[in-house]
């Protein structure tokens, strides 16, 4: 089975967020960088199928050279080699278009992704990917099982879960639950060592559109400081929550 | 050139986002000159859509639609999109709703912009604000494509009420056998119990509350104010709670309209996930717990002491009000 693995490069949720160049940009000054935690789960069942099944694990992404490290973090936890196409990730069908790309010439099995990135959080691009694909997709996933051909998987739903069966090629939008959390792996020396010898392939981008693109950047209105009450006087948080916020 | 939205409904009722869609779509088309279309699944009775602005309803019966499927579902929106020569589709953010948009997006070769928290900050060229970097920060996005889509996040427009009646038509996409190459084999779903999702009010409760043993307080506010209930991610790793309801970045998003922390001190992931709720209230013994700086209310009290007298105090005043 050959697993492609779409990584993003994305601040850590830590990171202060600001905005540069007249508000155009994100402010990428002093931000650690991290594999998107969404796709760190998915690489991680990638990496299952590998030493389980004898899958073979490729991770892609789609960004400048910057976020190579981030490609080599991802060998050090046990992909088998790594693409960047060079191209700023923008816009997801854009983004999409590429990886579209890459997976039509590897052929691969199983395209795996994050449901959605930490950084503009829009959930666009394995959804897109699978269409263009013109292949099965099952988003929001935090189960997979494969034997064969045949894919078993379960799908969060608003209030509950769904078991969801197919068959390979498919493209899943991944998330916690595709492994337990314990089993998220901080890379070990061995690890980093051969991740610097595996290959990182960097492809030009495709010709495509770009169908979106981020005019400005705002941050919220300061938040206003936090009223306190008395424990002593919970009738003054009901008659807030009613007159003044009106949410009861 | 219609603008056209999919309302979502569930059990033969609209989903509150479906309503909440509606009144967004009205006011967005009013600004284009031009009407909304709702596409609607297997639902018979659509009337309530014409009270919050909707003009025409494509009504689908087909009970191969009765289960979510997201590419025959995003089969049938794009053909509701061609009939009507819609240039602007609008979804809601609902699990179902996010799985299916990409694909209309594909098909109809337009941008997508998700997270979208406000009406248009201009139609030509049509620029929405979108919810970005975990609530962090607002993203204005152009979509350049003639066919646009549009995913627009829950609470951030409210219902509002239109004047009119919408008339009904029927409408049968052709799907085919390849639009149900999946299979949902089963499905488990809590019943009678408000989901994190739909709420509008969502009660939390973190490691505060020292063990499972004593979240029935918490069953009680969550009952008096018709509340989801959820909790913080350590509650859910510990197995106090079940992991459905562990909400922050890595569980459930949480956009209501009240949401209430007990005994969670504020982790910046716990916070990432719940903030763009709109008024947050937090009850914690520490005074410095972090979750005070993003706080509209807080309470420093013993939660075995507040929880229970804020039950009967809200008894009290929903008997009155």
């Amino acid at each position: 089975m050959k697993i492609l693995v779409c990584i993003s490069h994305v601040p850590d949720t830590t990171s202060k967020i600001n905005f540069t160049n007249g508000d155009t940009e994100f402010d990428t000054n002093g931000v650690q960088f991290v594999i998107n935690p969404n796709d760190e789960y998915a690489l991680t069942r990638a990496v299952w199928f590998k030493e389980k099944q004898g899958a073979n694990v490729t991770v892609v992404n789609v960004g400048g050279a910057e976020t190579e490290a981030t490609l080599r973090k991802a060998l050090a936890i046990g992909a088998d080699e790594a693409i960047r196409v060079n191209a700023n990730p923008t816009d997801g069908l854009f983004v999409a278009k590429q990886l579209a790309e890459v997976a039509k010439k590897g052929s691969y099995d199983l395209i795996l992704a994050g449901k959605e990135s930490l950084d503009y959080n829009g959930g666009m691009v394995p959804g897109m990917l699978a269409a263009l694909l013109g292949v099965d997709f099952i988003n929001s996933c935090e189960g997979l099982e494969i034997e064969g051909t045949a894919v078993k998987a379960i799908r969060q739903i608003d209030g509950g879960k769904e078991t969801i069966s197919g068959n390979l090629p498919m493209v899943i939008g991944g998330q916690k639950g595709l492994v337990d959390e314990k089993d998220l792996r901080i890379p070990n020396m061995r690890g980093i060592m051969s991740a610097r010898t595996k290959a990182l392939a960097v492809l030009e981008p495709v010709g495509a559109e770009l169908a979106t693109k981020a005019v400005k950047f705002e941050k919220p209105a300061p938040k206003s400081a936090c009223k306190m009450i008395s424990p002593d006087n919970l009738d003054e948080l009901i008659d807030l929550l009613h007159n003044e916020a009106k949410v009861i | 050139m219609s603008v056209l939205i999919y309302a979502e409904s569930a059990e033969g009722k609209f989903k509150k986002v479906a309503l909440e869609l509606a009144s967004y779509a009205k006011k967005v088309a009013e600004s284009l000159g031009t009407t909304v279309t709702a596409l609607t699944v297997n639902m018979t009775d659509t009337s309530e859509l014409g009270k919050y602005g909707v003009d025409k309803v494509l009504k689908i019966s087909n009970d191969k639609l009765n289960t979510f499927n997201a590419k025959a579902y995003a089969d049938a929106i794009k053909q509701a999109v061609e009939k009507e020569s819609a240039k602007l589709v609008i979804l809601s953010s609902t699990t179902d709703s996010l799985y299916t948009a990409p694909s209309v997006a594909v098909a109809l070769n337009a941008g997508f912009a998700s997270n979208v928290v406000a009406l248009p900050i201009s139609t030509s060229p049509f620029v929405v604000k979108r919810n970005a970097f975990s609530n962090k920060g607002f993203n204005q996005t152009e979509i350049t494509t003639d066919v646009k889509v549009i995913a627009l996040a829950k609470n951030s427009y409210g219902l509002k009420e239109a004047q009119g009646a919408a008339t009904a038509e029927d409408f049968s996409p052709s799907l085919n056998d390849a639009d149900f190459s999946l299979k949902v084999e089963n499905v488990e779903k809590m019943s009678g119990k408000v989901t994190i999702a739909d709420a509008d009010i969502v009660v939390s409760g973190g490691r505060g509350l020292k063990g499972p043993e004593n979240w029935k307080m918490l069953e009680d506010l969550a009952e008096v104010l018709g509340a989801a209930l959820a909790c913080s991610k350590p509650v859910s790793d510990l197995g106090w709670r079940s992991h459905e309801e562990h909400v922050g970045q890595t569980g459930k998003p949480v956009s209501a309209n009240l949401y209430i922390a007990v005994g969670i001190s504020g982790a910046i992931q716990h916070i990432a996930g719940i903030n763009a709720s709109k008024v947050k209230v937090v009850i914690n013994t520490d005074a410095e717990a972090p979750f005070f700086k993003v706080a509209d209310y807080g309470i420093v009290g013993d939660a075995f002491q507040v929880v229970p007298q804020l039950v009967e105090k809200l008894k009290e005043f929903k008997t009155n009000n």
